[in-house]
């Protein structure tokens, strides 16, 4: 019978029970004996410039105030950004440091009182004057000149294959066109938060982080502490999606506040903090020119990507990633320029790089099948590339095409009307898009240590994080099958910087990269297990290969024992083994990514504009699937965050002061129940082993890559409006569609 | 001074009257279930059940509460949350949720729109007539508790299925 808790089964989430009762306690939740006491941020409101004048004292002399922190009296601390050969996760995050205003919202003051009630409004009572600094950028578009240093993920800012002016200049059909994309925020529904509490000795802080060894390198740099006296805590997170990968505000305060008064300080940022206070992803402006054949080869891509980056912050986020890797040309142009700006920190969110790139590229390329009088589900698919257009590698595999015709086919693609704006029904427009999806497959130097105890039970440590993508779930399936045990028999623990150091969650590598330790450390217990029971004589010689381990049994032979007569028999209380993983030559020597291919269906109100998705269908290829369950739920995510990105998001921008207007979840639009279409997913298993020892692919970021494209290029075809400033709001359609 | 019920036990409360119902939760310990995401009422997180109604309680003073019944995600299954209410156990059946954040918050609204439903209340999709509880009765109901990391689709499914298994038991409507 086969294991429910083996891999590739639909098992429930272990910690579902947890977190539907309220019990799995997020950064802010976790008890004291003492309560600690409540920080308030308060926030600088000029982009740059310097404090002139702060005066506590009212705040100070407020109710329940245990202290005002400001630059004055904080603790000391290494300057922003030092050590600069380092980087961003683990330099330093100063705050309060000196009279220096980074960008508004930048944290002036924490006040520390006995309630949330009491310090918020002491908070109000501090006055405070600046000097600006009137030379402040807070926009960032196509004048954008500074070449980063590299781009998230290590691409090179600039990639020429080829002769892209020659392949450009000479092609029979072309297309030079710009896309934008706005401001937008990770928007996890838990908001960051920290308790922190020092004894003199040791700091330990929970908090709401999805790499936890870096976060501790970043706490003691920035603090000037020996990293050995940070513990980091962060068993469950809500929400990360790359905003939560590094250590952010209210951590620093958080810990400012507790090694001021000894105490532990609980710093919660309010929703409105963290529009400017957490990572947001910056707004970018893509050029794309792309050049073909008159029967539709593509023969040259250009793309140039303009982008913000925060002024002493580097990350650069890969645009081109999509234009470089989705399909077969003679000749690439991709470069990145940033402009520095006076705003909040630009950091990555959801598939860096793919996210956007492909919403802007993937439109771009449905202009170019139209242009060239294709069906845009033709053209992809006679464009597809036998090796990674961008580096000249080998794929580890590779399966867009198939995902492109077994998407459309069941997503009835053959049924459109090639003509756009030709289908009707009543009001409504309707329209088919698609897109190719794409993103890099990744792997990351992982460790974990598995202890196997006489009673038959399992437990596994790692300071991997669970960001909701299911870690504890797919961690427990992969102990169950190696080891041949039941789930309840398996404790995954994780989110504690004294467990052994691991991927943590980012770029959709967490579960290759923590699974597959987790895979090595098993396959060293099986060997240890058989090394002690040949020890105690209970098995014969037969070969370690032929040992079978099921339901807590070691079966060899003609011998079946239990784990735990093995372990008592040996006088053993436990077995402990470790396990590691990291990317080897296949990484090195080829190319490597997950695949899909999206499909939508819009329907589009001819006298209002207003975009109703009905339909969305995605086809993914993603290697061995660890849980269709989570993994399942992972790509739907990604999918409504697709919609979102071509519909809905956008942070309004007040380039007079760098503030993001709408700083909140009712004016920042996010997509709700009602906005949902149907959703349809499908899987192409096909496991790779260059991938890692699982054969599973990154998952986590894929669906995002390509469902906005999909929606957008169903809004042209349902209308004829090609809108090309995203989000497609109505009122972009309702100006280009007839009386 | 305020006295309410708590999960059926009875709490004296001596917070500060500016305190909302939902700080004065989250400062106890053991009812850290209901969640903070927005303190504006706009995200749905901080739902529970005021005498039976769902409420967002990050717009309710807790002075306000004076001697009402008060049943968060906490008081919703029995044994220190060792038996899951259907509702609860159905999010876990049909992956309802991801970082699991917004998820008390949802089972609590979804177990409070099943007793609108159930009163006749009508909804903006509501035709003439009775009520009756199709998916996007469900998602129009449900569109006051966000999910960022989009688990609407099986949040829907979670909700459908434990109506459905109640009326089959009761062999009533599906309230």
């Amino acid at each position: 019978m086969t294991n429910p808790a083996a891999i590739g089964q639909p098992l429930d989430r272990v910690d579902g029970p947890l977190k539907v009762t309220g019990r799995a306690t997020y950064a802010a939740e976790h008890a004291f004996d003492q309560p600690p006491l409540i920080g308030w941020m308060v926030e600088a409101t000029i982009p740059a410039g310097r404090i002139k004048r702060l005066d506590t004292g009212a705040a100070e002399a407020s109710p329940g105030v245990a202290a005002v922190l400001t630059h004055h009296n904080a603790p000391a601390q290494t300057p922003f950004g030092e050590p600069d050969d380092k980087g961003r996760f683990t330099q330093s995050r100063a705050m309060l440091f000196d009279e220096h205003i980074r960008y508004h919202g930048f944290p002036v003051a924490l006040v520390i009182a006995d309630t949330l009630a009491n310090a918020r409004h002491a908070g109000a009572l501090i006055e405070i004057s600046y000097e600006p600094d009137e030379e402040a950028v807070t926009t960032a578009g196509e004048e954008a000149d500074e070449v980063p240093g590299e781009l998230d993920g290590g691409m090179e800012p600039d990639l020429f294959k080829g002769d892209f002016e020659h392949a450009y200049d000479d092609a029979e059909v072309t297309l030079d066109v710009t896309y934008t994309t706005p401001n937008q925020a990770a928007a996890a529904m838990e908001p960051h938060a920290t308790i922190a509490d020092f004894d003199g000795d040791q700091l330990v802080v929970y908090m709401s982080v999805q790499l936890i060894g870096p976060s501790v390198k970043a706490l003691a740099n920035t603090l000037k502490i020996d990293p050995d006296k940070v513990r980091v805590l962060s068993p469950y997170i809500g929400g990360g999606f790359g905003s939560k990968l590094g250590v952010h505000n209210e951590a620093i305060l958080a810990c400012l506040g507790a090694l001021h008064l000894g105490r532990p300080v609980k710093v919660v940022q309010h929703r409105r903090h963290v529009f400017h206070n957490a990572p947001h992803r910056g707004n970018s402006v893509q050029r794309i020119q792309l050049g073909a054949s008159r029967d539709g080869k593509l023969q040259a891509i250009g793309h140039e990507s303009f982008m913000p980056m925060a002024r002493g912050y580097e990350f650069a986020e890969p645009t081109g990633a999509s234009a470089r890797t989705t399909y077969r040309t003679d000749a690439i142009k991709s470069t990145h320029r940033v402009k520095s700006t006076d705003m909040p920190l630009a950091d990555s969110c959801r598939a860096p790089g793919h996210a956007i790139g492909s919403l802007a590229f993937e439109s771009a390329i449905d202009e170019m099948a139209y242009q060239c009088g294709q069906d845009p589900l033709a053209f992809r698919l006679g464009n597809m590339p036998d090796r990674d257009p961008g580096t000249g590698q080998p794929f580890a595999s590779h399966d867009l095409a198939e995902c492109l015709r077994e998407g459309a086919e069941k997503f009835g693609w053959p049924s459109r009307e090639p003509q756009p704006g030709s289908r009707s029904q009543g009001r409504q427009l309707i329209g088919y898009g698609v897109a190719s999806t794409i993103r890099l497959n990744i792997l990351v130097p992982s460790k974990t240590r598995i202890r196997l105890s006489a009673d038959g039970t399992l437990t596994a440590w790692a300071d991997m994080t669970d960001i909701g993508t299911g870690t504890y779930t797919i961690l427990t399936q992969i102990a169950a099958e190696t080891m041949g045990l039941s789930a309840d028999r398996i404790k995954i623990e994780l989110g504690d910087s004294r467990y052994p150091s691991s991927s943590g969650s980012g770029g959709s590598f967490g579960a290759a990269s923590s699974g597959s330790a987790l895979l090595n450390a098993c396959e060293n217990m099986r060997t240890r297990l058989l090394e002690s029971a040949r020890e105690q004589g209970l098995i014969g010689d037969e070969p370690a290969d032929d040992a079978r381990f099921e339901n807590g049994q070691l079966i060899l032979g003609d011998k079946t024992l239990s784990f735990t007569e093995v372990l008592n028999k040996s006088g053993a209380a436990y077995l402990e083994t470790d396990g590691e993983v990291e990317p080897g030559d296949d990484h090195d020597n080829y190319s490597q990514h997950s695949y899909g291919a999206q499909f939508a269906e819009v329907h589009v109100d001819r006298d209002t504009g207003e975009v109703r998705v009905q339909r969305l269908l995605g086809v993914f290829s993603a290697g061995r699937i660890l849980n269709p369950k989570t993994a399942r739920s992972q790509l739907l995510g990604g999918m409504v965050w697709g919609l979102s990105y071509a519909l809905l998001e956008e942070l309004m921008l007040d380039e007079r002061y760098g503030a993001f207007m709408n700083r909140d979840l009712a004016e920042y639009h996010l997509p709700v129940n009602r906005d949902m279409p149907t959703i349809d997913i499908h899987f192409r298993e096909h496991p790779d082993p260059r991938s890692n020892p699982l054969g599973s692919k990154g998952i986590g970021e894929l669906s995002i890559c390509g469902a906005g494209a999909a929606v957008a290029n169903a809004v042209y075809h349902a209308t004829g409006v090609r809108v090309r400033d995203f989000p497609i709001t109505l009122d972009k359609i309702l100006r280009h569609l007839p009386e | 001074m305020a006295v309410l019920y708590i999960n059926g036990k009875q709490v004296t409360l001596d917070d500060d009257p500016r305190t909302t119902l939902l700080d004065t939760l989250r400062e106890r310990p053991g009812l850290t279930g209901t969640k903070k995401g927005c303190d504006h009422g706009q995200c749905g997180a901080c739902t529970l059940l005021l005498d039976g109604r769902r409420v967002n309680s990050c717009l309710i003073l807790a002075i306000q509460c004076e001697g009402s019944e008060v049943t968060t995600i906490e008081g919703l299954s029995q044994s220190q949350g060792e038996q899951l209410h259907p509702m609860q156990q159905a999010f876990v059946k049909y992956d309802g949720f991801q970082c699991g954040y917004c998820t008390p918050g949802q089972i609590c609204s979804a177990v409070g729109m099943l007793e609108e439903v159930g009163n006749g209340e009508p909804s903006d999709v509501t035709g003439r007539g009775e009520v009756t509880l199709s998916r996007v009765e469900i998602q129009e109901r449900m569109s006051g508790n966000l999910c960022r990391c989009g688990a609407y689709a099986n949040i829907v499914d979670a909700i459908l299925d434990t109506a459905n298994e109640h009326s089959r038991k009761t062999g009533g409507p599906a309230t």
